[in-house]
């Protein structure tokens, strides 16, 4: 395959994975913030739908991945990136805690807010901004304590 | 039990998506890493970012057309409170390195200890905010 083909089909891959995780998402219920927070209100009038979108997500992707991972190499890839950091550190407890406070307050995860951005609803635009700029701080952040010089 | 039928259907689709970006590109469909790297300075062979996104801004635009009603709803609060909540959002899963499809549904899959403590961390947070705002404030 030629690389201006190849950088076809992964375009087409992107696309596709995108309109099912979109699709996915407006099915399931994620993108009506209402819903979101309904399922997170356990001490009121609990909507336990959620469970089925994240328990059906990870029965299929637990499937799906030792599929996948028996071959030697994606079709479209030279070989499977996936995260190589196994420790538990203060970075992942203290993000985890912010980014839950965030979905908590407006019933948005990063991928229902992109997904909800077409419909041009008020206060959309303003949490995407917001979340963007919020990455973005803390690439820099981390580039520039990647160019400290490490203390003796 | 037919209420959970959509849900079930949506959370398969979020799930064949996750397995064909890893069967094609040997990625993780991890919604805020790629949010991440759509921002500059773009890294090497993130090109496929941008077809991903403009398929998961038309996908919920087919799936209200399929079910004949709208499914996207406008976020509760004022501006201020949206645009906090963003920013929360934005750093918390920068730092922590994934959000509730990256650790809670590829990392879950994948069995990741990180992926789990995140899951159970930021769910924890998540229902107690929402349990101050609706039943202590």
């Amino acid at each position: 395959m030629s690389s201006s083909a190849r950088g076809l089909w992964q375009a087409l891959a992107g696309l596709a994975a995108g309109l099912l995780f979109g699709g996915g998402l407006a099915f399931g219920g994620m993108t009506d913030p209402a819903v979101v927070q309904g399922f997170l209100d356990i001490a009121g009038d609990w909507n336990p739908s959620l469970i089925g979108v994240m328990g059906a997500a990870v029965v299929v992707s637990f499937i799906g991945y030792r599929l996948v991972r028996r071959g030697p190499r994606p079709w479209l890839a030279p070989a499977f990136h996936l995260p190589h950091e196994y420790n538990v550190d203060a970075a992942l407890l203290l993000g985890a805690a912010l980014f839950g406070a965030g979905w908590g307050l407006a019933g948005y995860c990063p991928g229902p807010a992109l997904a909800a951005l077409p419909a041009l609803l008020p206060g959309t635009a303003q949490f995407v901004l917001a979340m963007l700029a919020g990455l973005g701080l803390v690439r820099l952040w981390r580039a520039w304590r990647a160019d400290q010089p490490t203390r003796p | 039990m037919s209420g959970f039928q959509l849900p079930l259907l949506g959370g398969a689709l979020i799930g064949l998506s996750a397995v064909l970006l890893m069967a094609t590109l040997g990625r993780i469909a991890g919604i805020s890493g790629i949010a991440a790297a759509l921002l500059p300075p773009w890294p090497e062979g993130a090109l496929w970012r941008w077809p991903f996104v403009a398929g998961l801004l038309i996908g919920p635009l087919l799936a209200a057309a399929v079910l004949g009603r709208p499914v996207v709803a406008a976020p509760p609060g004022n501006a201020w409170l949206l645009l906090a909540a963003g920013a929360l959002v934005g750093v918390g899963t920068g730092l922590s390195g994934g959000c509730t499809s990256g650790h809670g549904v590829c990392g879950m899959a994948r069995l990741s200890p990180r992926s789990i403590v995140a899951t159970a961390i930021f769910m924890a947070a998540a229902i107690a905010t929402v349990f101050v705002m609706r039943h202590v404030i």
